[in-house]
């Protein structure tokens, strides 16, 4: 378990309570931090966000953060992105205009089809507990955040963008909504993120949160 | 979005079945207590808000709801503690409601760990607050609450305060408005059945569902599962929120999902 604390990013986006609750929850010490200093003396660093792509990222430029969390990046300590904070991770997104994200795992950030895959119009957003499957191609999540969680446990989602990684090693779990796969976590090397909430999707969420302290 | 979504029959029906019926635990307050009622009057102590939604969290409820059901009469809202507590061990979605006059009140449940808020007199009073709320936080965190009682064949009137005070307006004229301003859920609680275990006001349940394509949370009147699974399946509600059952406990909440299970509902895995 992780003795030093965790950085969770305030950049004034999203209920941070929550998400810090969570991770004490797991056993680990939270710093809910502004301070690039603070971010960047921690081995592992949540970035969260809900709303708006272009508002997320102007809100940590504004912040001055991108810096620091691209260098916990580039440094290789761990990074999780939570819900927005996971869209912003990649390149970039097609919400109200084009906008760059952190450019941390190539993809892009597109809307949630509002047609599933059957031709049947379907709500947008994708709100509520949707199951965790593994994605076309991958064996198993040994070795991954998803590590202790068995395909079928579900997670609570609340979003209308959903990121498409480039890799399709990148995508660790999706869940389908309307039938069509939504990446729910992705992660490069120490990047990593999950589109739903850990911090609100009960035990299978905390599951998440205690193995990327452990991580 | 809006009238007549549902009304395509067999896409809908599929539509529906797609999604899981989420199951609630409701938990009514006054003051520092739970308590329970009978059409929403005669409140009785149940016990502590918070070991009771730590166990319905441990059994598996997919959400909470917290009503402060004295909060409109006295102009106050005690639930501010009570959450932020909650939320120190309980990690799934909460949906706060009574006494929310503002978006400043709704910030501050937001803030101190609420995920959705509910309003009900406010809104009959403001309907702008609707609009207001959703335009802040999103209108998947506006949750319109509804007290219905029924006046005459089909039809039921809008309850406030609570389920005491009349309103006049008409229950399925008020859920179109609300939806068109922005409610991203409907929370509906029959006055007539609420604490009554004589099972969900369907006729009321399917009358709403057929006007708006929003997740209606049915609330009021479970006495066994079998209710729940009646109310899905009759009336399309979305998700079920339940009390006197889970407080008295006449069941708990994997005994419902079980049993919903068994109906072929679709419910979240679980355990």
């Amino acid at each position: 378990m992780a003795s030093a604390p965790v950085a969770v990013v305030d950049y004034g986006v999203g209920n941070l309570l929550s998400v810090r609750r969570a991770l004490e929850h797991c056993g680990a010490t939270v710093a809910v931090t502004a301070d690039p200093a603070v971010i960047l003396a921690a081995k592992h660093v949540v970035l969260p966000g809900v709303g708006a792509f272009a508002n997320g990222m102007t809100a940590l430029q504004r912040q001055g953060l991108t810096g620091a969390v691209r260098q916990v990046a580039t440094g290789g300590r761990l990074l999780l992105g939570i819900c927005l904070g996971m869209q912003m991770l990649f390149d970039d997104s097609m919400e109200f205009g084009l906008t760059a994200g952190l450019g941390l795992i190539a993809g892009s950030v597109v809307a949630v089809p509002s047609i599933a895959s059957d031709g049947r119009v379907q709500k947008i957003p994708h709100i509520g507990w949707n199951s965790l499957l593994l994605p076309a191609g991958r064996e198993s999540w040994n070795g991954t955040l998803m590590q202790d969680l068995r395909p079928g446990d579900a997670a609570y989602f609340v979003h209308s963008f959903m990121a498409n990684p480039v890799d399709p090693r990148h995508r660790i779990a999706d869940c389908h909504y309307g039938g069509i796969p939504v990446a729910a976590v992705v992660g490069r090397d120490n990047v990593l993120g999950c589109q739903f909430h850990p911090e609100k999707s009960g035990q299978a969420g905390l599951s998440v949160l205690r193995r990327f302290l452990r991580m | 979005m809006g009238a007549g979504e549902r009304g395509l029959a067999p896409e809908a029906h599929c539509l529906a079945a797609l999604r899981s019926t989420r199951l609630i635990a409701r938990l009514d307050i006054k003051g520092p207590n739970l308590i329970k009622g009978i059409h929403l009057e005669g409140l009785r102590v149940i016990g502590s808000p918070n070991e009771h939604a730590l166990r319905y969290y441990q059994q598996g409820a997919d959400e909470l709801i917290y009503m402060d059901c004295v909060a409109s009469l006295y102009g106050r809202n005690s639930l501010r503690e009570i959450v932020e507590a909650a939320a120190q061990d309980v990690f799934v979605p909460m949906t706060v409601g009574g006494g929310i006059r503002s978006v400043d009140d709704a910030t501050d449940l937001l803030r101190s760990g609420a995920d959705k808020v509910a309003v009900n007199t406010a809104a009959v009073a403001n309907p702008e607050l609707i609009s207001d709320i959703a335009r802040r936080f999103g209108s998947q965190c506006m949750v319109l609450s509804i007290e219905a009682k029924q006046i005459g064949p089909a039809r039921w009137e809008v309850y406030t305060e609570n389920g005491r005070e009349r309103s006049g307006k008409d229950v399925i004229e008020w859920v179109r408005r609300g939806v068109a301003l922005g409610a991203g859920e409907i929370l509906l609680t029959s006055v007539d059945r609420e604490g009554t275990r004589r099972g969900f006001d369907i006729a009321l349940v399917r009358a709403v569902t057929a006007e708006v394509s929003v997740p209606v949370i049915a609330s009021g009147g479970m006495g066994t599962a079998q209710d729940l699974v009646d109310v899905v399946q009759q009336a399309e509600a979305d998700a079920v929120a339940m009390a006197d059952i889970l407080h008295y406990r006449r069941a708990a909440i994997g005994d419902v999902r079980q049993a919903a299970q068994a109906a072929g509902l679709s419910v979240r895995t679980y355990g």
